[in-house]
């Protein structure tokens, strides 16, 4: 066995289950909270994504692009804030006039804010594939075999990192804050915890708001990863994010983290060992399986069966 | 302004804040997207700036929002309407200007165009004329009695609806029969009833699984592709005809059906969802590896028409030892035949999946899918199997989905996995629950409002799928169980006994 064959397809999975971690947060909130899947949240992560690539084209024509770490930071910073725009208005849109209503409708509604969301992007940004050149190059070379060098680009790095300290944030927030007490509530009863005086409809807007934050972060990483972009990237990446949450348990935080790290996982060693024309069929397959045996998912509660 | 609020609950300064609060909302949503457009060039991404279209927005929305605040409390009905109707203009102007590279600042492009020729003219003027008609009239000053009114009209239509629905569905289908003597030499309009026709079976499939049995298909597409590469298969590698192949397209659909709700069984709502999902692209992920069966992305071509039941051909150059359908019936050859011959079949395979599933619904399986689709415990303890009842939904809905396949096979004469993406899944889901769940005419209504409009306008191409998924938001929001919904038992014990019931829990 080829054992630096290996350690960079663990790499390469850890980073982008850091990526489908970060936009499994989205669902795996809403999910809780409201009980819906929040069809969109793919698009919101490409909406970040594009909100990222147009603030570095931006800052490279006001010529500060040179400044590496201020242009990582404001094209963090932007494409949070528009990002999270994005996620409060869908909330509003589509989704709060409908809460309380037929459940199906919902999903319906977020399918068509989908839908319209990817064209909305399509037609105002075009339909080609956008490239991003490579903000951050080089890397550190971990081992080397024979035939075969382990890479650790600065760009992994900053992925895990930064996935990492944003995860911390954000479980500190939902811990200690007054707002995560809020949304702890909302999530186990919506009508007591409004009762006891907690403004429920801003609490489901912050919750919307904080996973469209993540997405968009999920969104800049993988522009500056894989460099190119197009205003359909949100389907497939949601789709896998999805499958992440159900798999570490829907409604719990951890369990989204781990989930997309070992979706990532799944689909790194699949194509870098079996073929990588069926790693999605691998993703699928897996979710299946784990349905079946574990339908709580890994790290969640089983339901209880009320009559 | 704050004196027109001065009887209101709102003040002027409040509004100010309000509209101030959605125009920095727009202005955060637009100031990217729209204000700055990527443009390829060989050096690479360039920017191109575009306020125009950012001003447009916060326009539109600070206007928009006037008009609900007006609405809300209750000011000048005329100004709400003209209000709403000046946010839609603009909304419009909005998108017409993505075309129009230059002279962006001078005279609204809509005017222009509107002005460009008589018949724009016309249809600006109507466009403007139904909005504003619209938003006058829903957005009447309602008092108790007009809500009263218009709950007991509703209840009127209601009644009308329920106590007709056999004879409007008899009008419905005689239309359908006599469409083509209407259209007969129309070529595009037998197309596209065609293609509504075929959606109307989907509906009508996916409303077993969905509508009846309650359980959540985000992967209908699956069998309708099974259908399809079945048909094809079938006959490019052994020769058999349509009509041999149709009855097989259906039974592997429900085979697939079969092994596909298997495993997923145990499970409800969304996670049932995200699996059929996963299912449906697994099968398209397949259809596009596997090139030695599939032709891969490359699809399936030259795949063969459906003869008139074996006994006549409808190509121009009939093949030696057939004959010609208007040899037949002593016709001018005609191209026309072939399309209407179709549009005939899948009417006839539409009308038989709906008589069908109106048939099991008055049977005890139909009665054990409504009853699992409300209470899956109740039905437990009653003794209905859960797995043979949802397992015998899916698989009858997979059946019509491959049929529909296998005729969409037959009548394109090409299919590739491109057809069978997870939009059209969510298309035909969306007829079904826009239709209102279960309800069969509901379907018919939808698909002609989903399928058909957005097909006549065809020229507006890149902005369709952007109005479908704003149309499907909107009526969502509009009427959230469906054009028409009443979700009724088929069966119910008779009235006096139900009324009696009813008095005895009080």
């Amino acid at each position: 066995m080829d054992w630096a064959y290996f350690l960079q397809q663990l790499i390469n999975g850890l980073t982008l289950g850091a990526i489908y971690g970060l936009i499994a947060i989205g669902y795996t909130m809403v999910y809780g909270i409201i009980g819906m899947i929040n069809f969109a949240h793919g698009e919101i992560y490409m909406i970040g994504a594009f909100h990222s690539l147009i603030t570095f084209l931006i800052c490279q024509a006001a010529g500060i692009s040179g400044i590496l770490p201020l242009t990582l930071l404001l094209m963090l910073f932007v494409s949070m804030v528009l990002t999270s725009v994005y996620g409060w208005g869908v909330e509003r849109v589509a989704y709060r006039p409908l809460r309380g209503s037929f459940r199906l409708a919902a999903l319906i509604s977020a399918i068509g804010m989908s839908i319209f969301l990817q064209n909305f992007v399509q037609i105002s940004q075009g339909a080609r594939v956008k490239p991003m050149q490579p903000l951050v190059e080089g890397g550190i070379t971990l081992m080397e075999s024979a035939n075969f060098d382990v890479q650790l680009s600065y760009m992994q790095i900053v992925i895990i990192v930064l996935t990492f300290v944003l995860m911390v944030v954000f479980s500190l927030l939902i811990a200690k804050t007054s707002l995560g007490r809020a949304q702890r509530a909302c999530e186990q009863d919506r009508t007591m915890a409004g009762l006891l005086g907690v403004n429920v409809d801003r609490t489901i807007s912050t919750t919307f708001v904080m996973g469209a934050a993540l997405a968009s972060v999920a969104g800049m990483m993988v522009t500056l990863y894989y460099g190119v972009i197009d205003f359909y990237i949100g389907f497939l990446a949601g789709v896998k994010a999805f499958t992440a949450a159900v798999l570490g348990g829907i409604g719990s935080l951890p369990g989204a983290m781990l989930g997309g790290l070992l979706i990532g996982l799944i689909e790194a060693f699949w194509s870098g060992y079996l073929t990588i024309e069926y790693k999605d069929v691998a993703t699928f397959g897996i979710l299946v399986l784990v349905l079946i045996f574990r339908p709580w998912g890994l790290l969640g509660k089983p339901e209880v069966e009320k009559v | 302004m704050s004196a027109a609020f001065a009887s209101s609950r709102t003040n002027g300064s409040e509004v100010v804040k309000e509209l101030a609060f959605f125009a920095v909302i727009a202005l955060l949503m637009s100031v990217m997207l729209l204000g700055v457009e990527t443009v390829d060039r060989p050096t690479g991404l360039e920017l191109a700036v575009r306020w125009d279209l950012v001003l447009l927005a916060i326009g539109a929305t600070v206007i928009g929002r006037l008009g609900l605040i007006f609405r809300r409390e209750n000011i000048s009905r005329l100004g709400q309407a003209v209000l709403i109707t000046l946010s839609a203009v603009a909304v419009f102007e909005m998108f017409v200007r993505f075309r129009e590279l230059d002279d962006r600042w001078v005279s609204p492009v809509f005017l222009d165009m509107v002005f460009s020729s008589v018949v724009s003219t016309i249809i600006g003027i109507a466009f403007v004329a139904i909005i504003f008609a619209t938003a006058y009239f829903t957005m009447k000053d309602k008092t108790a009695a007009d809500v009263d009114e218009s709950a007991k009209l509703s209840s009127k239509i209601q009644l009308a609806y329920r106590s007709n629905t056999k004879k409007i569905g008899l009008i419905g289908i005689i239309f359908f029969i006599i469409f083509p003597f209407i259209f007969g030499e129309d070529r595009s309009a037998i197309d596209l009833a065609t293609l509504v026709m075929i959606y109307i079976m989907l509906g009508w499939g996916l409303n077993i699984v969905v509508g009846l049995a309650g359980l959540l298909d985000l992967g209908y597409v699956a069998f309708y592709a099974v259908g399809a590469y079945s048909y094809a298969l079938l006959s490019q590698n052994f020769d058999l005809s349509f009509w041999l192949c149709l009855p097989l397209a259906g039974i592997f659909a429900a085979s697939f059906g079969i092994i596909l709700g298997f495993p997923v069984l145990r499970l409800r709502g969304d996670y049932l969802a995200i699996v059929t999902l996963g299912f449906g692209e697994i099968i398209r992920v397949v259809l596009i590896n596997w090139y030695d069966l599939t032709g891969g992305p490359d699809g399936i071509s030259s795949i063969e028409r459906p003869s008139f039941f074996g006994m006549a051909d409808f190509s121009r150059r009939v093949p030696d030892g057939a004959i010609g359908f208007n040899e037949l019936f002593g016709m001018e050859y005609s191209s026309m035949h072939r399309l209407i011959f179709l549009y005939y079949l899948i009417l006839v395979l539409a009308l038989v999946t709906n008589f069908v599933t109106l048939r099991l619904r008055k049977l005890p399986i139909g009665r054990a899918w409504e009853a699992l689709r409300e209470d899956e415990i109740a039905c437990r303890s009653l003794g209905i199997n859960p797995t043979n009842t949802k397992l015998s939904a899916f698989a009858i809905g997979a059946m019509f989905g491959g049929f529909a396949g296998a005729f969409f096979a037959t009548r394109q004469g090409f299919i590739s996995p491109e057809s069978f993406t997870f939009l059209e899944s969510a298309v035909i889901l969306a007829i079904v629950v826009l239709g209102g769940m279960g309800s069969q005419i509901g379907v018919v209504l939808a698909a002609i409002v989903m399928i058909g409009f957005p097909e006549m306008f065809r020229e507006l191409a890149e902005y369709r799928m952007l109005i479908f998924g704003a149309g499907i938001v909107a009526i969502m929001l509009w009427r959230p169980r469906g054009l028409l919904s009443f979700r009724d038992p088929t069966i119910l014990l008779n009235m006096s006994q139900k009324e009696k019931v009813a008095g005895e829990i009080k």
